[in-house]
């Protein structure tokens, strides 16, 4: 997305720690930045201390059927009598989990192909780079359906494993990229002829050079899979127990709630991800223009 | 030229193998015996029907031979069109079923794809460097970037279908009409069309606009530009510069994006229970109909190579340094 233009320029010029605070002064005065950390935060809060408030069980058959949203029910009920907001509150949580796991794994995956192919390049390169592409054409949530089709049970984990495995090429070619270019610099150069190991040379020399750009990754690619998991979770291959966003849409959709009218059901758990997602990204154009001067409003 | 075409066909070959190889391992390798649940959905109680089935689809699988030969039958079975026998649909082969729901498919996908794409880049390129659109547009195509797309066709569904009774919101035509080369059918079917068309439409017409902004931007500031705004020259002229350069990106974009849209248009389909490759990807998992399944996944991932292959050779025409750099001997 707009990682494509975000060129790692100006950097790794002045002392770090003036340039810091520099990244600083500018966030606390980004209203993007600040208006998309303070909803995915808010929403993070929801998620992590939520769940010890609302009763135990989100599946549990607590109030009547079809209640609208009330003072008993905040988000209504669903067709079987379960609370809404219980399962929001949960699912909500199962979808920062998805998306960390899923975004973390994709991450680490990314930054080994990338620093090590563009580092080392030659014949290692050329193999990682086909493997990157191959990965790439390949539509990832296809790949993932088929996959766990064949799961007779399936959980958060193994889907944050999942998508982690088939979401990294794009970062992993960006980044490749940004480690091409910066290790064909006069301070890299250095580094290598005083004999220091290829690994320390890209996590000291290599990496904070372009912290930026590896933060920026981690958002996207966290946002992704929040979205490919609330799609493979929407066809019924979601988590065989428990809650999710996703797995909301599913059953409110499956069970008729487009015609019955009952819109609390699938409003709640579509705006859930969709705040979380637009939040990120909102975050990230801010980040964006913190980090990338070029792009602050003139 | 041609070199660059050929090695990209190269890489798209190379994937279109390891697509059909994950294809052949993931039924044989994940836990589970395949042959066993996908017939614990199928109604037969005759258990002697039931024991000729297993048998079949047990040879289909190839399971009692050994694994290379099987590997080997896989693929000569493939370049004969031979995907196997649907078990939702029994006896109609795959590729039968699959067909039928091609058409649909790109009905949706090939309108919402092209339409987003040229759309989003206008109102990107008028977007950018206005401060007031800006503040407005932009915070909202992130919005609907992040939106999923099932949610979004939930929504158009409810709102402008059932509520407002705008637009059919189920399948692709009135029950009670058959596909036929009529006024009364067509204009049924595009009332039907309107709805998932537009929920994949807006969605990805936010990431289009938001892509096509930050180039815009980036090629504003290029010396070329300076350049050229020292000259005198018009606003329009230089955006009309910028805005031919920033499309090269954006075409590559379009090859990124595609197996994203691809996927969106599968869950859009099952929203409004679209009769295309979506549905049956529905309908093949809740009847553990993985002959269906494994096709469908085939068909997607020729359709994306091919759609990649048309986005190279459209890059080589618009873009007339990837001609000269190859016949340089590069």
């Amino acid at each position: 997305m707009s990682l494509d233009t975000a060129a790692v320029t100006g950097q790794g010029e002045g002392p770090s720690g003036r340039r810091g605070l520099d990244d600083l002064r500018f966030a606390l005065r980004n209203p993007k930045l600040l208006a998309g950390g303070t909803v995915l935060l808010l929403l993070l809060l929801t998620a992590m201390v939520g769940p010890f408030f609302v009763s135990g069980d989100p599946n549990a058959y607590v109030g009547p059927q079809f209640a609208p949203p009330s003072g008993d029910h905040w988000f209504g009920t669903t067709s079987f009598g379960q609370d809404v907001f219980t399962q929001f509150v949960h699912g909500l949580r199962a979808t920062f989990a998805v998306g960390a796991l899923g975004g973390g794994i994709a991450g680490v995956l990314g930054m080994l192909v990338g620093f090590v192919g563009g580092y080392r390049g030659g014949l290692v390169d050329e193999v990682l780079n086909m493997v990157t592409n191959i990965v790439l054409v390949l539509p990832a949530m296809v790949v993932l359906i088929i996959a766990a089709a064949y799961l007779e049970a399936r959980g958060l984990m193994v889907q944050g494993l999942f998508i982690g495995l088939t979401t990294w090429p794009w970062a992993a070619r960006a980044i490749r990229a940004q480690t091409f270019s910066l290790a064909g610099r006069e301070f890299v150069d250095l580094a290598r002829l005083s004999g220091r190991r290829s690994w320390r040379i890209i996590l000291r020399e290599v990496a904070p050079n372009m912290y930026s750009y590896l933060v920026m990754s981690f958002i996207l690619l966290f946002g992704g899979a929040v979205l490919i998991a609330a799609g493979l979770d929407f066809i019924g291959l979601g988590p065989t127990e428990g809650v999710s966003l996703g797995l909301m849409m599913h059953h409110s959709v499956t069970w008729g709630s487009l015609h019955l009218g009952t819109w609390w059901w699938f409003i709640p758990p579509g705006l859930g991800i969709t705040a979380v997602v637009g939040s990120l990204y909102i975050a990230n154009v801010g980040l964006d223009e913190v980090f990338n001067p070029r792009l602050r409003e003139l | 030229m041609w070199r660059y075409l050929g090695r990209k066909t190269g890489l798209y070959a190379l994937t279109f193998f390891v697509a059909v190889t994950v294809n052949w391992m993931v039924p044989r390798f994940m836990p589970g015996d395949p042959v066993r649940t996908m017939l614990g959905r199928a109604s037969v109680s005759d258990p002697e029907v039931r024991a000729s089935m297993e048998e079949h689809y047990a040879q289909l699988f190839g399971l009692d031979v050994p694994l290379w030969k099987q590997y080997l039958g896989f693929w000569g079975a493939l370049f004969q069109g031979d995907l196997g026998t649907s078990v939702w649909l029994f006896p109609t082969p795959v590729t039968e079923v699959l067909l039928e729901a091609v058409p649909y498919t790109l009905a949706l996908l090939l309108p919402a794809i092209l339409l987003s794409w040229v759309a989003g880049n206008r109102f990107g390129a008028f977007a950018a460097r206005s401060r007031w659109l800006d503040n407005t547009a932009l915070p909202l195509s992130y919005l609907l970037t992040a939106t999923p797309y099932m949610w979004l066709g939930v929504l158009l569904a409810w709102g402008l279908g059932v509520v407002a009774g705008w637009f059919p919101a189920t399948g692709a035509y009135s029950f009670a009409l058959t596909p036929a080369f009529t006024w009364q059918f067509i204009s049924d079917a595009l009332a039907h069309w309107v709805l998932p068309f537009l929920s994949l439409f807006l969605v990805a017409f936010g990431g289009w606009a938001i892509g096509m902004r930050n180039l815009i931007i980036y090629e504003l500031e290029a010396d070329y530009s300076s350049y050229l705004r020292a000259l005198g020259a018009p606003r329009r002229l230089v955006r009309r510069y910028a805005f031919r350069n920033a499309m090269l990106p954006q075409i590559t974009g379009l090859a990124l994006q595609l197996g994203t849209i691809v996927a969106g248009a599968l869950l859009t389909e099952v929203v409004f229970a679209y009769p295309g490759l979506g549905s049956l990807i529905l309908e093949a998992l809740n009847n553990r109909d993985y002959f269906l399944l494994q096709g469908a996944f085939l068909f997607i991932v020729i359709g994306v190579l091919i759609a990649n292959l048309i986005v190279d050779v459209l890059y080589v025409v618009v873009d007339p340094r990837t001609r000269t750099q190859m016949q340089g001997g590069a």
